[in-house]
């Protein structure tokens, strides 16, 4: 089968830290009081709960998991 | 009980008047889906024939929350899951497609603790787990540390183990001649399945950070260690030459996934939430990941979400479709999860969270999300799942 070409890592890597570090660097101050918005249910960076699911199927069906807060191994022998 | 009343230490009260809490159960969560899938691409039978799969899986969790005399926090949750499937593919572990058994049970047991110390910022938890069904068992257990700073971020590291046992159910063909036999119900009799092992070893980073009051990230770093038999005994590979055997994978797997997470409040009533992954393994699979939803908050307390996820990996080096390996390769499988392909996944999610719970009772969130998946493998899913949050 036709290999797919993908970003190189180093491209990819490079691309995450400057997100990363633009993100972190434009950080301001927030007070307590100012977090409303992100006190938010739904700005929770975390998955999900109704996602469970999902991410347990995504995990069997394709060759790559983690990185998601999701379980990394165990799990089922599936068909 | 006991470790109920562990957790539930009681106290001297403090100069300040706080009082220690027992742990009292606070939260109790219902998830349950199902995923139905079809395809053409059957790891049983050597990369051909339906991958029909359905899947209903359903999970309950219940919190207990409790505060020492020390202020902290104590959180105890205990899981219990348990998952129904039918697979089409399953009848031809027997040659013929001679075995009726196309369904499976799995039980998932779990139970975290965690002590959250919100004085210093800093939490440690530790969790165990385990999976059971017919052919594969697994215990899982976990350790983990998180430390905000003064900035409003969090640093967490969470160490994970999972101690697999892969049931050795070979295709009828490779068992030795008696060995299997069919029932009365059409089902195939083993009498001397054996198992071998399979261990993952886990070390999860993390970083989040508030970047402003209405943005937040974070980064997600895992390394995976994997070693022992990671394939399934009863996956076929066809050669070139029109013989079979069985999938055969090497015994050690390193996986490096790196993600980032961005959540903007966008306004008063849109919530923009997206991923994007980078994933390499030692196997040769290269994958990006990325995924947008967009929350749009119709009032306070219900919102419609929107989502749209695409995913794109490289083969590994060891997958070849059916009848394309040769017998001189060292490793081989004609599983569809290691082959170059992209995905789409879309779909869309409601959420009701009125602040006196729904219809004035205990009931106090409630999810829906359904979600449609497609692959250029030609495989189609479909899952609809559904959150009953009570408080």
């Amino acid at each position: 089968m036709k290999r797919l070409k993908t970003i190189p890592l180093r491209v990819c890597l490079l691309n995450l830290t400057l997100a990363t570090a633009a993100a972190l660097g434009s950080c301001t101050p927030v007070k307590e009081y100012q977090k409303n918005r992100i006190n938010d249910s739904e700005m929770s960076l975390s998955n999900r709960k109704v996602e469970k699911n999902e991410l347990n199927f995504q995990s069997y069906r394709e060759g790559s998991s983690g990185a998601n807060g999701g379980k990394t191994g165990g799990g089922c022998g599936c068909n | 009980m006991l470790l109920l009343h562990a957790f539930s230490q009681t106290a001297s009260k403090d100069s300040t008047g706080f009082k220690p809490k027992k742990l009292t159960l606070d939260e109790v969560d219902l998830v349950s889906g199902y995923y139905t899938q079809n395809g053409d691409h059957s790891a049983i039978r050597g990369g051909i024939g339906s991958e029909q799969v359905t899947d209903f899986a359903n999970q309950l969790e219940l919190k207990w929350v409790g505060y020492d005399g020390r202020l902290r926090k104590n959180s105890l949750t205990a899981g219990m899951g348990v998952d129904h499937h039918t697979a089409a593919s399953q009848a031809w572990i027997s040659k013929t497609g001679a075995s009726k058994r196309t369904d499976g049970l799995r039980l998932y047991p779990s139970l975290d603790w965690s002590r959250e110390n919100e004085q210093k910022g800093s939490s440690i938890s530790a969790g165990a787990y385990y999976s059971n069904e017919f052919n594969y068992h697994s215990i899982g257990l976990n350790a983990g540390v998180t430390q905000k700073t003064k900035t409003n971020g969090e640093f967490g590291l969470k160490l994970s183990t999972y101690l697999d046992q892969v049931t050795m159910i070979l295709p009828s063909e490779f068992e030795p001649p008696g060995a299997y036999t069919i029932g009365r119900d059409g089902e195939l009799k083993h009498p001397h399945y054996g198992s071998t092992g399979r261990q993952t070893y886990t070390a999860s980073f993390s970083f989040t950070q508030i970047i402003n009051t209405r943005l937040t990230a974070a980064f997600l770093f895992d390394l995976v260690e994997q070693h022992g038999y990671l394939g399934l005994p009863f996956h076929r590979v066809y050669f070139t030459d029109g013989t079979d055997s069985i999938e055969k994978l090497p015994s050690q797997r390193f996986k490096v996934p790196i993600g980032l997470r961005l959540n903007y409040f966008l306004g008063d009533a849109v919530i923009l939430r997206g991923y994007y992954r980078y994933y390499l393994d030692n196997w040769g699979v290269r994958s990006h990941t990325a995924s947008l939803e967009a929350t749009l908050k119709l009032t306070p307390f219900f919102s419609v979400t929107p989502f749209y996820r695409y995913y794109v990996q490289t083969s590994a080096n060891y997958f070849a479709p059916y009848e394309q390996h040769l017998q001189t390769d060292s490793y081989y499988s004609s599983n569809y999860a290691l082959a170059a392909f992209n995905s789409s996944f879309f779909g869309a999610g409601i959420r009701l969270a009125p602040p006196k719970g729904l219809f004035n009772t205990h009931l106090a969130t409630m999810e829906i999300r359904y979600g449609h998946y497609t692959q250029t493998t030609d495989l189609v899913s479909d899952i609809i799942s559904l959150n009953l949050g009570f408080k």
